[in-house]
């Protein structure tokens, strides 16, 4: 994916959906390159089991660096249907590859009305253009 | 002002520099209508020479049980303290650093506590330990708080009535505002029965608490006991005596989830109950959730081994509100007493002390047990501590007795448990001497 | 004199059979361990400690302790620490027998010394407050504070009002927002001014029938005496709220004003700070809690009580919250509290208040023209200056310049908080420390502002390591000794 592509959140996770033939969607959501090189130097990040289930705007996760620590939050309601449990182990990958390897985990929708509330690219470079002012 | 190093013209030089005309104006951000406007209603200011008499007088009025023999324990003992760990703390540049925030000019620090993280998991047999926590009351309730993150269950906590009653006053005070119910399993026969913890602990069941050697100085069952929380999902929170840590099993050899102890045995006085020192040890997996400081190794920019605070995301001065705890520092001083203490005593000491103890508790059991004076509270394995009954005697009287000759002999138990109104609860540690133990047992033969 | 060849650690010097302690032999019947204890108790060997001789340990640890800064070595300015001189009296008379070898199940007919002096201190820590009851037992500051909020929590249970709301400003400790969580509150924060002041428009619109406590640090964190105290405090309780003073910084308004007259109804002490207490490299501290009378009922115990037979502890009452550590408190630095105060009466304490001012301001004085200071000319017992131009202009950290201040000999400031000032030095000179070390300090602080950039970056350059790595220690963590760790000494 290309972040052009991608919508985001206010706290900046990505999100892409797709749907299958059957018509289920699922979310793959990851962290924006803004936000990891915010968060400089990875130490740590926890991802929730398979299974567990997430609604919009609660967190499912963390992420730590050796100074800051931030949530990771579901942009949608529904499922854990696949994590990345490789990068725990290789958190480079997060920064050389954010939008696309360095994904975090899916999930299977069953509710996507928290969608209407993500921006688009242009909107959301703008308002990380005004955090970094402050 | 004894402690103000400037001078009058110093003061008038620094006012200058300010551009204020007096000490006054420097308040002026303090609104006229809050000042006090008189002085404090507190005692005259003594010089060094009156304090000390005065602290002199003071101390002349207290009977030091420490000076005396003591057979008083409860969770603060009269063990022997060796003059390096006194020595050791007492240098300048240990008691009046703070918290290593630059690695770079706290190394001593850092890497003594290192080694005393590192001495408190091979004491404990566990895989992590932190550089310490308030107390062992208030780390017995840290660690059932962290078995609630650990274990994503808050509903219930199980605790052996046989745990210190004060640390369970502890956790009760701590759990009040939450919405977890602790449940507390009886131990009328000195300890607590595995099935009636089975009974207790449920699928919401964050952890069980017990202490072994107990609050009555008896062997709990801790492989069942730690068998039977895992079945249920639950922690095993085992608070122990660190000095029994030379002989018995260590706690992550029969499944402790999280340990947590009273370090004041480890080279600390008694001090009236503190400061004291939390000790805490988990299993790597729980580290995450663990409070506290830690202190973890790393290299320099010129490849050097040193040491520095890690994992600091958990703590609060970065998580806020969501940190693990609200624990700031530990209690540094004491750690390191204790990392002096273990450093001095070794394998060997530890367990010389461990034997001395049991020899001499046991001895003192029987000797004022017999003739029938006195006898047992429980019929259970002791280590260093026991718990005797003085059916149709007055335990008080039988104290008089004791203190009259210099002997403090022992707490009675009937203030947090009134079925053992009648009993006592005796410490015997390695300073004690067989003579003291008979003269005891002399005096309450026709006491 | 450091010597760099103690960094080995005490498990490296270990030699089999090497002994320090020599214990007594045992004076009562041999009995076998084997026979008084069953045998699964029992561990098959004794733990894996080091093994090593005396005078090998005495030089490790001396050795050790040369590698440390400290207030009795060095300027220790440490921001909000309050890293005054250590009184020697204090050490000595806190280790009387009489004082130090006291258990705590003794008689109170044993203690009678004892409990004198910790009523007497309890009644100076209720004037000094200017709030009628005091409990000792809290052993750190953010024990205290939690301490204060299960009071509140559990007056409010009480009243049959149950309020979950605890407003803190957002420059304070985290140990207030940590604190109230743990209380089982939920924590919001109200947002400062420019300047540094509580929001006031911010507080009214957060205060409502939920808001249990306000947390308010005063002098706050950056070192300024909220003007509109008065106000503020009236605001919470018109919501029908209680007001808490973290007493972090009581050093600036010893006698000159008392928390309890401008409308504060709990407040905790941090004795190891105000007292002159030894931080002891991270702890012991003590953190007494002094509330008004209407939550007094709430105060854990035992608190000394007076009556005709002597002194005695009063256990918890029923509306006690109930202890909230073993035993009386950190009766060690509760002694050396009373020690600092009775040497310094009433006369003395407000000096301190007034010097610890003095030294702040002129040190505000020498080094704003060095590294601004955004609140302003004027604080109170600190003041934060900001790196931020630095920053910009010659890319030198906040960072650089605590490191930098090391090689120099002097401890670095606090950096980085509060969060609310960017690349923030917070700057604690204390009363205990000399116009001439003051002027050194700020010679030294433009010394390194002229320094090369490059320089800074690399420093600290003559302690006994350089910057360790950090996101190596937390990725990686190694948290204790094994006997095949990888890294070399």
């Amino acid at each position: 994916m290309t972040p052009e592509q991608l919508l985001y959140s206010k706290t900046h996770e990505w999100v892409h959906v797709e749907t299958d033939s059957s018509g289920t969607k699922t979310a793959t959501v990851g962290l924006s390159a803004f936000a990891l090189d915010l968060l400089t130097d990875l130490v740590f990040v926890e991802l929730p089991e398979v299974g567990r289930a997430v609604s919009a705007g609660e967190p499912f996760g963390e992420i730590e660096s050796v100074k800051a620590v931030s949530d990771l939050y579901s942009p949608v309601d529904g499922q854990i249907a696949e994590v990345n449990g490789p990068i725990v182990e290789k958190l480079e990958t997060l920064a050389e590859d954010p939008y696309g390897a360095g994904w975090l985990v899916k999930i299977k929708v069953s509710d996507d009305a928290g969608l209407a509330d993500l921006f688009a690219f242009a909107a959301y470079r703008k308002q990380c253009e005004e955090e970094s002012q402050h | 002002m004894p402690y103000v190093p400037n001078t009058p013209d110093d003061r008038q030089a620094m006012l200058d520099a300010i551009g204020v005309a007096s000490l006054d104006e420097l308040f002026e951000m303090v609104p006229p209508e809050l000042r006090l406007g008189r002085d404090l209603n507190l005692p005259a200011a003594l010089g060094e020479l009156p304090l000390s008499t005065h602290m002199a007088e003071l101390a002349a009025r207290n009977t030091p049980a420490g000076q005396g023999v003591c057979f008083l324990g409860g969770g603060s003992y009269d063990h022997f303290i060796p003059a390096v760990v006194d020595f050791v703390a007492g240098r300048s540049e240990f008691y009046t650093s703070y918290t290593p925030y630059q690695a770079e000019a706290s190394q001593g620090n850092l890497q003594a506590l290192f080694e005393y993280q590192t001495l408190i998991t091979q004491l404990t047999g566990m895989d992590v330990s932190n550089s310490s926590l308030y107390d062992g009351g208030s780390a017995a309730t840290e660690a059932v708080m962290m078995a609630m993150h650990a274990t994503r269950r808050s509903g219930r906590v199980v605790v052996a009535e046989s745990v210190h009653p004060e640390y369970r006053e502890v956790l009760a005070t701590y759990l009040a505002n939450l919405d977890t119910e602790l449940i507390t399993v009886g131990t009328p026969e000195g300890t607590v029965s595995p099935d009636q913890v089975e009974a207790a602990a449920t699928n919401q069941t964050a952890c069980v608490l017990v202490q072994h050697p107990n609050f009555f100085g008896c062997l709990e069952d801790v492989e069942s006991l730690a068998e039977i929380a895992h079945r249920s999902g639950a922690l095993l929170v085992a608070t122990v005596d660190p000095i029994s840590l030379g002989l018995l099993k260590r706690p992550g050899d029969y499944g402790a989830d999280i340990v947590v102890a009273e370090g004041q045995s480890l080279g600390n006085p008694m001090s009236f109950g503190g400061p004291y020192l939390g000790i805490m040890a988990c299993r790597e997996e729980f580290v995450r959730r663990m409070p506290g400081r830690l202190v973890g190794q790393t290299t320099d920019r010129r490849g050097k081994r040193c040491w520095v605070l890690t994992l600091q995301t958990r703590e609060q001065h970065i998580r806020r509100e969501k940190a693990t705890s609200n624990i700031c520092t530990n209690q540094g001083l004491l750690a390191l007493r204790a990392t002096v203490y273990l450093a001095l005593m070794g394998p060997t000491g530890m367990r010389q002390v461990g034997e001395l103890c049991l020899r001499k508790a046991r001895y003192a059991a029987e000797r004022l047990c017999s003739p029938a004076v006195l006898s047992p509270a429980f019929d259970r394995p002791t280590f260093k501590e026991f718990a005797v009954r003085a059916e149709g005697r007055n335990v008080e009287q039988l104290l008089q007795v004791a203190e009259k000759a210099g002997i403090f002999a022992g707490v009675p138990l009937g203030r947090w448990y009134p079925q053992l109104a009648d009993c006592l609860l005796i410490a015997v540690t390695e300073k004690r001497t067989k003579a003291e133990i008979d003269r005891l047992a002399e005096l309450w033969k026709t006491g | 004199m450091r010597n760099t060849r103690a960094t080995q650690l005490l498990f490296e010097m270990s030699k089999p059979s090497c002994r320090a302690v020599q214990l007594p032999d045992c004076d009562v019947p041999m009995q076998p361990v084997e026979e008084l204890l069953p045998r699964e108790a029992m561990a098959p060997q004794p733990p894996p400690l080091p093994e090593l001789a005396e005078p090998d340990i005495v030089r490790h640890f001396v050795n050790l302790s040369t590698l440390n800064m400290s207030v009795d070595t060095h300027f220790y300015p440490l921001g909000s620490c309050t890293m005054k001189y250590n009184p020697k009296r204090n050490e000595r008379l806190a280790s009387l027998p009489g004082m130090i070898d006291l258990h705590p199940y003794q008689p109170v007919s044993q203690l009678q010394g004892l409990l004198e002096l910790l009523y007497r201190l309890q009644q100076m820590l209720v004037e000094i407050a200017g709030l009628p009851a005091v409990s000792l037992q809290p052993a750190a500051g953010a024990h205290g504070e939690m301490t204060a909020l299960l009071v509140a929590a559990a007056f409010f249970r009480d009243l049959g009002r149950k309020r979950s709301v605890v407003l803190i400003p957002d420059g304070a400790h985290g140990t207030n927002p940590a604190s109230a969580t743990v209380a089982g509150f939920r924590a919001l924060a109200v947002k400062s001014t420019g300047s540094g002041f509580v929001d006031l428009e911010d507080l009214a619109a957060k205060l409502d029938e939920q808001t249990a406590v306000l947390m308010i640090t005063n002098p706050n964190t950056l070192g300024i005496f909220e003007r509109h105290i008065g106000q503020i405090t009236q605001m919470v309780h018109d919501a029908g709220g209680l007001v808490y003073l973290d007493g972090a910084n009581m050093n600036a308004i010893l006698g000159i004003t008392r928390p309890g007259d401008f409308g504060a109804d709990l407040m905790h002490y941090n004795p190891h700070k105000t007292f002159s207490g030894p931080h002891g490299g991270g702890g012991p501290g003590a953190g007494p809690i002094a509330v008004a009378e209407k939550l007094a009922p709430y105060l854990p115990g035992p608190i000394v009580v007076k009556d005709a037979g002597g002194y005695r502890l009063d256990q918890n009452g029923p509306k006690s919250i109930g202890r909230v550590r073993s035993f009386f408190g950190n009766t060690g630095v509760l002694i050396r509290t009373y020690c600092y105060l009775m040497t310094h009466g009433p006369d003395g304490l407000r000096r301190v208040a007034e010097n610890a001012v003095l030294n702040a301001n002129y040190l505000l004085a020498r080094v704003k023209h060095i590294v601004p200071v955004p609140q302003g000319d004027r604080c109170m017992h600190e003041f934060v200056a900001s790196g931020a131009k630095l920053k910009a202009d010659r890319g030198i950290a906040a960072a650089d310049v605590a490191k930098r201040l090391l090689d120099y000999g002097f401890h670095a400031p606090t950096v980085y908080f509060p969060l609310i000032v960017r690349e923030a030095m917070m700057i604690e000179p204390t009363e205990t420390e000399s116009k001439a070390t003051l002027d050194a300090f700020a010679e030294t602080l433009f010394r390194i502002t002229e320094e090369d950039a490059e320089l800074l970056h690399d420093a600290p350059h003559t302690t006994s390591i350089s910057r360790p790595d950090e996101v190596q220690a937390a990725r990686n963590p190694i948290l204790c000794w094994a006997a095949e760790a990888k890294t070399a000494p």
